[in-house]
């Protein structure tokens, strides 16, 4: 059997003598949307620093499909497979949307550090720059500078840079904080179409999107997972009930 | 837009270099001739500058570095072809000047790039002050306080040329210069010239696509010494004389200055800046003792009133000219205009007066000032220049309000036909 998409073991994180992961096991099979919940300040967004490599671990393991990532730059981890977007808008904001696209691109398909080719001219770039950017919606937009562009559709663009350099295993943190009703509808039917065959963690507040998107949920309390199971189960959890359902209402 | 040579480029590009054929036949005086000269290297100079400053936001302190050691190297190169050591054609000596430049780039800048904002500023200027003084203790490479004489016309000439006649040189120099131009301008359009622009803007978020910053910026570092030790080693071939100045802190300075007025925006801006900048340091030179002075100000100017630099005025104005409305601000111009000369020759005047009355001559301190006599032991001249200046700051602040309102409608109408 393969070996799981992501995997935590007994990770624990500490700054100084806050201790804000405290054992985090987690197990996320390939092609699974994964979401993990849990109140303000229980160490959700912590936890997506130490997958993608912003952060080191002070103890325990990840490992990216059965090998280890501990240790490694968040460009490494990137071109192993896995991507992520952040809370807060992180773009690139003087280029336009396209441009955002396409050094997201660049990478995968072997450019890298390229001072020889002229960047117009590579047929596979462009390519799959303009599949991003369609795929995300934004191709009347395309010209756009990422900066001008509205809080939705800069968040819509953070997804098309997250998952524009081909990786199998995306992280999106938050990806409809402080988005209206029917933005929040279209960024889940986005966030359903780009991930597709591919394995998603998300952080997530709301939970009518928890509950559309997820095959599977976590909650951290505390910097430790109280539950994990089929939004089912989760939801008929005593211990998540107390600790975060029941008294924080979405 | 895939092709790289699109006719537009080719004829953009095919009168840039008829541009610097022509050069020489209008202004044929051999003054000229040598300001052409110094353009051109300082237009290399500026450009590899701006690799780092405008494209990848690293703000150096100690550019002429790389731009000086080029020249050292191609100096002894030059000996040594003179000496028979070795054969090079001298057409080419400024590739060793360029290699020079890459191999100490990325010696320096493995250590330099590994932070980028203030702290590699600092650490920019730490290795420029680190050069400029091993340029004064290792006499037999740098030559010391003399510096390193050499000769560009030696070999054998190479299809005539000889590089004796400062003509030859001219040439030489715009050639190099065309090349790297060329070359600098498609660094931009390639992954490493966009990642950093990225970098510049994001670095963090380029992490998470899977660039390293430092590497990027180390790369960029590299690149742009090489552009700058190939101008290093024109500067060497055209004063034939290489010192530690070449290499110091002013120099350094020299090249932020140009970058910043030209305007750090635009891949064109740095052009200007260079050109702009040769221009007032050996024209105003000639004209007034407190030129530098006047530079300096110039430079605030600039960097209070358009942070972008010219360039960046400039470009402002293309959807005007584009919408072909450039009439609408002539005549709000032209009142500036007049305004601006009236404050401006009496500020020019005031600071004349000052460095006159300060000045050694013991006879008469009259000077001449555009044709008119001055005289600072005078106090009716102080206080008629004093008038024109008052006037002259009177009338730009009222007229700011019509150029001002001459830009609002001027938006409006561009708004109305969709330019903007």
């Amino acid at each position: 059997m393969a070996a799981p998409a992501l995997q935590l073991h007994d990770v624990r994180k500490s700054f100084g003598r806050t201790s804000i992961i405290n054992g985090v096991n987690l197990s996320i099979d390939a092609g699974e949307r994964h979401a993990i919940i849990g109140p303000n300040g229980a160490g959700k967004s912590t936890l997506f620093n130490l997958i993608s490599g912003r952060f080191g671990v002070t103890s325990g393991r990840i490992d990216l499909h059965g090998e280890s990532i501990n240790g490694l730059e968040p460009e490494i981890i990137n071109r192993k497979g896995l991507a992520r977007s952040f809370q807060i808008t992180n773009i690139f904001p003087r280029m336009s949307v396209y441009e955002n696209v396409r050094c997201a691109v660049l990478w995968s398909q072997g450019y890298k550090y390229s001072f020889w080719h002229r960047v117009d001219a590579l047929e596979s770039v462009r390519e799959r720059t303009s599949e991003i950017v369609e795929r995300i919606g934004m191709v009347k937009r395309r010209d756009r500078i990422a900066g001008v562009l509205t809080y939705a559709e800069q968040r819509a663009l953070e997804i098309g840079v997250t998952i524009a350099g081909g990786a199998n295993v995306i992280l999106l943190d938050e990806p409809t904080a402080g988005m209206s009703r029917s933005e929040t509808d279209e960024a889940v039917d986005l966030i359903r179409k780009v991930t597709e065959g591919r394995t998603l963690i998300m952080v997530e507040h709301d939970m009518s999107v928890v509950f559309n998107l997820a095959d599977r949920i976590s909650v951290l309390v505390y910097g430790e997972v109280i539950a994990s199971g089929t939004p089912q189960e989760i939801r008929g959890n005593k211990a998540v009930q107390e600790a975060y359902l029941g008294t924080e209402q979405h | 837009m895939t092709r790289v040579l699109t006719t537009g480029r080719i004829v953009f590009w095919a009168s840039v270099a008829v541009a610097f054929a022509v050069m020489p036949l209008i202004f044929s005086q051999s003054f000229a001739l040598s300001m052409l000269s110094q353009m051109g290297i300082a237009i290399i100079f500026a450009l590899s500058y701006n690799m780092l400053l405008g494209q990848t936001g690293l703000l150096s302190f100690g550019h002429a570095v790389y731009f000086g050691l080029g020249a050292f190297f191609c100096a002894h190169a030059l000996n040594f072809i003179g000496a028979g050591k070795f054969w090079f054609p001298v057409t080419l000596v400024p590739l060793i000047g360029g290699i020079a430049g890459l191999v100490f780039g990325l010696l320096l800048g493995f250590v330099t790039t590994r932070r980028a904002g203030t702290p590699f500023a600092m650490i920019s200027l730490g290795i420029a002050e680190m050069v400029a003084a091993s340029a004064l203790m290792f006499t037999t490479f740098f030559g010391g306080e003399g510096g390193i004489a050499t000769n560009r016309a030696v070999g054998k000439a190479f299809l005539g040329l000889t590089y004796g006649p400062q003509i030859q040189v001219y040439y030489l120099i715009a050639g190099w210069c065309l090349v790297t131009m060329i070359l600098m301008f498609a660094i931009t359009r390639t992954p490493l010239g966009r990642m950093a622009n990225a970098v510049r803007d994001n670095p963090e978020r380029a992490k998470f696509v899977g660039y390293n910053p430092t590497r990027v910026r180390w790369f960029m570092m590299a690149l742009a010494s090489f552009f700058a030790g190939i101008g290093g080693g024109l500067a060497a071939i055209n004063y034939e004389i290489v010192t530690a100045e070449t290499l110091g802190l002013v120099a350094s300075g020299n090249v932020v200055l140009m970058a910043f007025i030209g305007g750090i925006g635009h891949f064109w801006g740095p052009i200007i800046g260079a050109v702009l900048v040769t221009l007032l340091q050996s024209a105003l030179s000639n004209y007034t003792q407190a030129w530098l002075l006047y530079f300096g100000l110039f430079f605030l100017v600039i960097i209070m009133f358009s942070p972008g630099g010219i360039a960046n005025l400039i470009a402002l104005h293309k959807p005007v000219w584009n919408a072909g409305l450039v009439k609408r601000l002539v005549p709000s111009y032209a009142i500036a205009a007049v305004a601006g000369s009236f404050m401006l020759a009496g500020f020019f005047a005031l600071i004349e007066m000052i460095y006159h009355f300060e000045a050694k001559e013991t006879s008469s301190k009259a000077f001449s000032f555009f044709g008119m006599k001055l005289d600072p032991m005078q106090v009716q001249y102080w206080v008629g220049v004093a008038l024109v200046l008052a006037v002259g700051i009177a009338l730009v602040y009222a007229v700011r309000k019509v150029v001002v309102r001459a830009w609002e409608n001027l938006t409006v109408e561009l708004q109305q036909k969709g330019a903007v």
